[in-house]
C-alpha cells in the first residue's frame, strides 16, 4: 500500500517516476458517421487520481467509457486506436470484455443500485466472477468493501433492506463499495457527484482520496473545485480534442494552453 | 324531408355560421386580431356549435319520441273489440296497421277508393305492389293506417319546420352574443370538455349496461336451478328437453366446464410463456434496431390473426399431426398402432392457443423489459457482467412484477378464448387428468347452449348467461390485479 506521504512525494517529483497504468494513444471515437474524439494520447498513472475536465460534449466521458468498452454497449459506436491496460491492448480480441470490465470498474453518474438489498448489491460482482465461495468469504466482502466506501458504519445494521432505500449519496458510496467488491485495478467516475448535494459530495471526495491508495481512478467532472481538490494529474477536453494534460497544481496555476486558462477561469463552458 | 337530407342542412348551417362567426368577430376586431379575447375561430365554432347542437339534440328527441306518440295514438283509434283481446293482439294489429300503411302509400286514387267501397280486397291489392300482409285486413285497418300516415307526414313537416328554426335562431343568437371581449375560446372548451365527458362515459355505461342485463338473465336462471347446484355440480349434462316435457331441467355441474378451461388455458401459458418470454429478452435486450424493427411488427402479425383462423389450423394441422406422431410412438415403442392423443384434445388446443398467445406475452414484456431504466443495465455490465448474467439477474427481477402482470392479462384472454377450443377441444364435458383427451371449456358450451332453436325462458339457455358472468369475474379478477400489480411496478421508476 502507498502510504499518504510517498503519493506527496511522487507529486514532488512531478509525478514522473509514477509508472503508466493505462496509455491511450490516438484514440479516436465514432458515433455512426460523427466523430467524438480526434486522436487523443492520454496516459493514466498508477496509484494516482487523474481528473478529465472540460465542457458538455466536449468527449471526455467519451474517452472515459472506451477505458472499459462501455462504449460497446452503444448502437453504432467504434473505437480506433490503442488503449493498454498493464500492456494488454484492451482492444485486441483476445481479451475478453468481462474479464476487462473486472479489472476496469466504473461508478455512474446517477447512483443505481440494483432494486436488491445492500448485501446482494455489494456481493452482486463477486458472485459472477467466483470471488468467494462459503457465506464467511461473502460476508468479508461486504464487510471490507462497505468500509473501504465509507458506508459500513452506517448500513451494518440494515445489510438486507433495499439499496435503493438509501439516501442518494449513501447509494453512491454502495456503488463505489459495489465496484470495489470486484478489487479492481482501475476505477472509472464518471461525475460521481452530480447528483449529491455537498455534504454528500464531500464525503465522497474523501472516499475518493482514500481509495487512490489501493486503486488507479480516473474521474471525469464538471466541477472545477473538484478536480482541484481531489486529482493529482488533470486532463482538459475540447471538442473532442485533448488540450493539455498536466500535475493539477500546474494546471489550475499556470495552464500551458490558454484555452485551459479560460476554461478554468469560467470564460467558457 | 328525410331525417339525413335534414341532418345535411343542419351541417351546411353550421358551416355557414362558422363563417358567418368569423366574419363578425372580424369585423368587431376593427382589424386587429389582439383585440379579440378569442381568435375568430373560436367565434365561428361558437356560432356554428349553437346552430348544430340545439338542433341536431331537438332532432334526435323528436326522432325518438313522435313515432312513441304516433303508436299510442293510432292504438286508442283502434275498435274497441279489438284492444279488449288483449296487449298481444292490439300489438299485432298495429304492426299490420302499420304494414298496410307503408302500402297505402304506393297505392293511387283510385285504388285506395276501391279499397275504401269494399270492392277490392285489402290483402290482394297490396300483395299486387309487393307488400305482403300476415293475416286478412280488417276495414277499420284502413282507416287507420291513414290516419297513421297522415300523422307520420305531419310530424315530419313539423319536425323539418322546428328543427330548421332551432338551428337558424341558435346561430342568430350566438353571432349577436359576440363582442370584442367575447370569451368564445372558453366556451368551445367546455363543450369539447363535455363531449369528451359523453363519450367516456357510453363506454362505461354500455359496460354496466351489460353486466346488469347478465346479471338479471343469470338471476332468472338461479331461481331455477340452485347456486349450490351449478358452481359445485360435478356433471353437466343440461338434456335439451323436448318442447313441453318441462320439469326435466337436467344437470348443470359448472366444475367440469371451468376444469377444462382452466386446463387448456395452463398449457396454453405453459408454451407461450417460455417463447414469448425469451423471444421479448432476445427483442429488448440483443436484437439490433434494423432486426428489431422488422421482426417485432413481424411477430405481432401473429396476434393480428382471427382466432378462428387458429382454430382450423388446429383442426385439421395440429391435431391430427398429434394423433398420427402419437400413433407412430405409441407403435415404435409397444407395437401397438394405436394413437393414443385424440385429434381433438387439451394439447391440441393449449398447443394452438399457445401460439395464439406468443406474440400478447411478447409484445407486453418486451414494452416492460425496455422500461428498465438504462443506468442498471450499465451498472451490471460495468461490473463485468455478460448480457445474459445482466438479463437473468437484474433486469428479470427489476420486470418482474409488470412481467407478471402481463402473463396474468394473457392468461384472461386463455381463459376468455373461445373460436379455438370450440374447434379443437371437443365438447365432452368431463374431469380428468391427461391432456391427451378432449376436454370442453365455459366458452364453448356457451357457443353450445346459444346456437339452435331454444326458447329464451328454459335453464338450458338461461344457463349461458351464468356461465358468461362466472367468466366475466374470473377475468376481471385477473385484470383487476394484473393492473394492481403493473401500477404498483410503474411507481418504482417514477
Amino acid at each position: 500500500m502507498m502510504s499518504e506521504a510517498a503519493v506527496e512525494k511522487a507529486l514532488d517529483l512531478k509525478m514522473n517516476t509514477v509508472p503508466y497504468k493505462m496509455i491511450g494513444k490516438d484514440v479516436s471515437v465514432y458515433y455512426g458517421e460523427k466523430r467524438a474524439l480526434f486522436d487523443v494520447n492520454l496516459n493514466i498513472r498508477e496509484n494516482t487520481v487523474t481528473a478529465l475536465i472540460g465542457p458538455s460534449g466536449c468527449g471526455k466521458s467519451t474517452f472515459l467509457r472506451t477505458l472499459n468498452r462501455m462504449n460497446d454497449t452503444i448502437e453504432n459506436c467504434r473505437v480506433s486506436g490503442r488503449i493498454t491496460l498493464d500492456e494488454d491492448d484492451i482492444y485486441d480480441p483476445s481479451i475478453d470484455v468481462v474479464e476487462l470490465r473486472a479489472r476496469v470498474g466504473m461508478v455512474f453518474q446517477k447512483p443505481n443500485p440494483f432494486p436488491k438489498s445492500i448485501y446482494e448489491n455489494v456481493v452482486y460482482g463477486p458472485r459472477i466472477h467466483g470471488l468467494a465461495r462459503t457465506k464467511a468469504e461473502f460476508d468479508e466482502i461486504v464487510e471490507t468493501s462497505l468500509q473501504k466506501a465509507g458506508l459500513f458504519n452506517e448500513v451494518k445494521d440494515r445489510l438486507h433492506e433495499p439499496g435503493t432505500g438509501l439516501s442518494g449519496g449513501q447509494q453512491q458510496r454502495l456503488c463505489i463499495a459495489r465496484a470495489v467488491a470486484v478489487s479492481p485495478e482501475v476505477i472509472l467516475m464518471d461525475e460521481p457527484c452530480s447528483a449529491l448535494d455537498p455534504i454528500a459530495t464531500a464525503k465522497v471526495e474523501e472516499l475518493i482520496h482514500e481509495l487512490r491508495a489501493n486503486f488507479t481512478i480516473v474521474i471525469v467532472t464538471h466541477s472545477m473545485q473538484q478536480a482541484a481538490r481531489v486529482s493529482q494529474r488533470t486532463a482538459m477536453f475540447h471538442l473532442g480534442n485533448l488540450v493539455e494534460e498536466n500535475d493539477t497544481d500546474k494546471m489550475f496555476t499556470n495552464p500551458d494552453d490558454q484555452r485551459t486558462q479560460d476554461y478554468i477561469m469560467g470564460r467558457f463552458g | 324531408m328525410s331525417t339525413s337530407l335534414l341532418l345535411l342542412i343542419i351541417v351546411l348551417i353550421g358551416f355557414i355560421a362558422y363563417f358567418a362567426g368569423r366574419a363578425r368577430s372580424f369585423a368587431q376586431s376593427g382589424g386587429k386580431l389582439a383585440n379579440l379575447h378569442s381568435l375568430p375561430g373560436y367565434h365561428g365554432s361558437y356560432v356554428a356549435i349553437w346552430a348544430m347542437l340545439p338542433a341536431a339534440l331537438v332532432l334526435a328527441a323528436w326522432l325518438i319520441a313522435s313515432p312513441l306518440y304516433i303508436d299510442s295514438s293510432v292504438r286508442a283509434s283502434l275498435p274497441d273489440s279489438v284492444r279488449s283481446q288483449g296487449e298481444a293482439t292490439t300489438q299485432l294489429a298495429l304492426g299490420q296497421v302499420k304494414s298496410v300503411a307503408a302500402g297505402l302509400v304506393r297505392l293511387n286514387a283510385d285504388e285506395i277508393a276501391a279499397l275504401e267501397n269494399g270492392s277490392a280486397n285489402l290483402r290482394e291489392t297490396l300483395a299486387a305492389k309487393g307488400v305482403a300482409l300476415a293475416g286478412e285486413g280488417e276495414p277499420y285497418m284502413i282507416k287507420a293506417a291513414q290516419q297513421f300516415n297522415a300523422m307520420r307526414t305531419y310530424s315530419r313537416w313539423l319536425m323539418s319546420a322546428v328543427v330548421l328554426l332551432v338551428a337558424v335562431a341558435g346561430g342568430i343568437y350566438a353571432i349577436r352574443n359576440i363582442t370584442t371581449r367575447f370569451r368564445a375560446r372558453n366556451q368551445v372548451e367546455r363543450v369539447m370538455l363535455a363531449s369528451l365527458i359523453v363519450a367516456s362515459s357510453i363506454a362505461i355505461l354500455t359496460t354496466i349496461g351489460i353486466v346488469a342485463s347478465m346479471l338479471s338473465e343469470a338471476g332468472r336462471f338461479f331461481s331455477m336451478v340452485s347456486p349450490v347446484e351449478f358452481f359445485f355440480g360435478t356433471v353437466w349434462d343440461p338434456r335439451f328437453a323436448a318442447a313441453g316435457s318441462s320439469g326435466e331441467s337436467g344437470q348443470f355441474g359448472l366444475l367440469p366446464l371451468l376444469g377444462g378451461t382452466l386446463y387448456i388455458a395452463f398449457v396454453a401459458m405453459l408454451f407461450a410463456v417460455p417463447i414469448g418470454l425469451f423471444a421479448a429478452i432476445y427483442m429488448a435486450e440483443y436484437a439490433n434496431p434494423r432486426l428489431r424493427s422488422t421482426a417485432k411488427p413481424l411477430l405481432e402479425v401473429l396476434a393480428g390473426i382471427p382466432t378462428i383462423v387458429y382454430g382450423f389450423f388446429a383442426l385439421v394441422t395440429v391435431g391430427p399431426f398429434l394423433r398420427d406422431i402419437s400413433t407412430q410412438l405409441n407403435g415404435l415403442i409397444t407395437g401397438n398402432y394405436q394413437n393414443f392423443i385424440q385429434a381433438q384434445s387439451v394439447l391440441t388446443a393449449g398447443i394452438v392457443m399457445g401460439i395464439m398467445l406468443i406474440p400478447f406475452v411478447s409484445s407486453l414484456s418486451d414494452d416492460i423489459i425496455t422500461q428498465v431504466p438504462r443506468a442498471l443495465r450499465d451498472g451490471s455490465l460495468g461490473l463485468g457482467a455478460t448480457r445474459s448474467e445482466t438479463v437473468k439477474r437484474v433486469i428479470l427481477p427489476a420486470a418482474l412484477p409488470g412481467i407478471v402482470g402481463a402473463l396474468l392479462l394473457t392468461a384472461s384472454r386463455a381463459v376468455g378464448e373461445t373460436m379455438i377450443v370450440v374447434l379443437a377441444a371437443g365438447v365432452a364435458a368431463r374431469m380428468q387428468l391427461t391432456p391427451f383427451e378432449p376436454m370442453t371449456t365455459v366458452t364453448v358450451k356457451i357457443v353450445h347452449q346459444l346456437t339452435g332453436d331454444l326458447e329464451f325462458t328454459s335453464p338450458q339457455t338461461l344457463v349461458a348467461f351464468a356461465l358468461g358472468i362466472t367468466l366475466f369475474v374470473i377475468t376481471l379478477c385477473l385484470n383487476i390485479y394484473a393492473l394492481y400489480i403493473v401500477r404498483k411496478y410503474r411507481e418504482q421508476y417514477e
